[in-house]
């Protein structure tokens, strides 16, 4: 490890691209907040007699098929995303956090069941098995929220458990160890606070893929429900008015944005907290 | 190496049959009845009891799972509830669309990224290596799907150069193919490139600040020469495992796509019958491509591991 997560802020902050990153994410964080006081008009708000008007000074995205204002959409649905994203992400680190800092610590039959399940996790293509998972459970925002956040378990639970290997084998660990320190405190004490620079990076990656993710359901019918607005669902309506450009480019635009944005601060944190890091966690990131 | 493959063999049966749990689980969890589901409109006590007999939902639990997999071990994956046909053959006959989709998506992937990875691990430093590296970028994080729309958008409603969507069996007419695949596996392909390209060129660098390559140079060797047998040979181990990675997720990885272009594969086949709530067809397909991601993984394990032997020593 390079820095310690406070120092790495200031550093990150002094990359251009990474600051521009996190800059991007603080404002969508921001539309996400104050979405209904900044959007022009209602999400919903439908006028027929508006349908399908280019951008204008009006209505700077343009119109959907309902007469919908498309930038007012666009802003609403950065919450719902943002929402999915975070919530699963949250998911997905607590569960994976505790699961690899147990195995890795501990070791023993606990290790080897629980990593043959992650390997079987693995062996599912992320969307193949969200999809899986939310049609068992019936489409809608929060078992979206959950399948993204199951799928996503296993990659935390392997990089915290390979940092917990390692850690446990550290002088400062076993001299603890051997002054009496119980497990659970050295866990807490020694071991958690060494792992969270690969965690901290990996949770601000997943947080881009979590957005890809809930788009592609969304997309597809199986997450955000209409008439809620959501960056997905808009694509696929948009999907079928090919001379109505704005309603697929500004959407597709938002999630671009939104997922390169998270990509940069967590490319950024990488580089920052852990370089070495970088080339065995991108062979796997778009899983 | 012979030791190698076969553990390699046993992990993957070992990861399969924890697939098998995953994917028949997951199909058990199904709020409701799924046979009452699956009926509908045309539920009658006759009907409905002919349905659950016929796949297997009258047994017990335990019973049921060990006849799914011993059935799905011989080919036998149920009959769908929409059609009534058997899901091996559903899935095999959607299966070359998703290949040729893959495959395509495979190789523009790999002739775009290669050759960009390559040159800006070599240009490090300069405009050039900075311009790959934000336009791959860019590719990491574009939704492939999204792309898909937009090339849909610009060359078939626009221009009008390409269909927008269908697929022609590439047996049938490899001209009607070629159209109606390239966009599909571009939107495809240029994300996977994306991630090959970054992966590529952080494996030439780590190769070429290497102690062999400096070797080489202090030989006198002329500098392509170091690039092609030394630098570039040895980085090659960690660029197959990331292609190989990026192959067995394109298996899976197509379902939006195929449904952006109507293409009729098992992505567009799991989202119809998801849509329809065909729960053999579903677990059928789930199985398949869990299964040939798998085996791709496999096989990469053992291609690299013949290409480096000290992974199968390891």
């Amino acid at each position: 490890m390079s820095a310690r997560p406070f120092s790495a802020w200031s550093h990150l902050l002094r990359r251009p691209v990474s600051a521009a990153g996190l800059g991007v994410v603080v404002l969508l964080l921001t539309l996400a907040l104050l979405g209904p006081q900044l959007a022009p008009y209602g999400p919903n708000a439908v006028d027929v007699t508006r349908a399908l008007q280019p951008p204008s000074m009006e209505h700077w995205f343009g119109t959907d098929d309902l007469g919908r204002d498309v930038l007012s959409r666009v802003v609403l649905a950065a919450r719902v995303s943002l929402q999915v994203s975070l919530i699963s992400v949250s998911i997905a680190l607590v569960v994976g956090v505790v699961l690899g800092l147990v195995v890795g610590y501990f070791r023993g039959w606990a290790d080897t069941v629980i990593m043959r399940v992650v390997d079987v996790v693995f062996a599912f293509p992320i969307m193949l098995l969200a999809i899986a998972i939310v049609a068992v459970l019936g489409p809608g925002v929060t078992t979206a929220t959950v399948a993204i956040g199951v799928v996503y378990v296993p990659v935390f639970a392997r990089v915290t458990r390979a940092s917990a290997l390692a850690l446990r084998e550290e002088p400062y660990v076993r001299a603890a160890a051997a002054i009496g320190a119980g497990p659970l405190r050295i866990i807490r004490a020694h071991v958690l606070p060494n792992v969270s620079a690969p965690v901290i990076v990996q949770t601000s990656l997943s947080l881009a893929f979590a957005i890809l993710s809930e788009a592609a359901l969304s997309f597809l019918g199986l997450g955000v429900q209409p008439p809620q607005p959501s960056w997905g669902r808009m694509l696929f309506d948009g999907k079928g008015f090919t001379d109505a450009w704005w309603m697929s480019v500004f959407p597709g635009l938002a999630i671009f944005v939104t997922v390169l944005a998270f990509n940069l601060v967590g490319d950024g944190l990488r580089d920052v907290l852990d370089p070495r890091r970088r080339s065995a966690m991108e062979s796997r990131r778009d899983r | 190496m012979l030791r190698f493959s076969l553990a390699r063999a046993g992990h993957a049966v070992v990861v399969l049959l924890g697939v098998t749990v995953v994917v028949f689980t997951l199909m058990h969890l199904v709020p409701g009845d799924p046979v009452r589901v699956a009926l509908g409109t045309q539920y009658t006590p006759e009907s409905y009891e002919a349905l659950r007999s016929a796949s297997g939902l009258d047994r017990p639990l335990i019973s049921q799972y060990f006849h799914y997999v011993g059935s799905a071990f011989t080919g036998d994956l149920g009959v769908s509830f929409r059609t009534g046909e058997p899901v091996t053959l559903v899935l095999l006959e959607r299966l070359p669309a998703t290949l040729s989709l893959a495959f395509a998506a495979m190789v523009i992937a790999v002739v775009t990224a290669f050759p960009l990875g390559v040159y800006a691990a070599t240009h490090q430093g300069r405009i050039s290596d900075t311009i790959v590296r934000v336009v791959s970028q860019f590719g990491v994080s574009v939704p492939d799907f999204w792309l898909g729309i937009l090339f849909i958008l610009l060359f078939s409603s626009t221009l009008g150069w390409l269909p927008p969507s269908g697929y022609v069996p590439l047996t049938e007419d490899p001209v009607g193919w070629l159209s109606r695949v390239i966009m599909p596996a571009t939107a495809v392909g240029l994300v996977s490139g994306a991630i090959i390209t970054r992966f590529v060129r952080s494996a030439v660098l780590e190769s070429l600040g290497s102690e062999h390559a400096r070797t080489a140079r202090a030989k006198g060797l002329r500098r392509r020469i170091v690039r092609s047998r030394h630098v570039v040979r040895n980085a090659m181990v960690p660029i197959i495992t990331v292609i190989g990675v990026q192959a067995a997720i394109l298996m899976g990885g197509v379902i939006v796509i195929e449904v952006v272009f109507a293409w009729p594969g098992l992505g567009r086949l799991t989202f119809d019958a998801v849509s329809a709530r065909d729960y053999p067809v579903v677990q059928g397909a789930v199985l398949l491509v869990a299964t040939l991601f798998l085996l791709v993984s496999m096989a990469v394990d053992l291609l690299y591991a013949r290409i480096d032997p000290r992974i199968s020593i390891r």
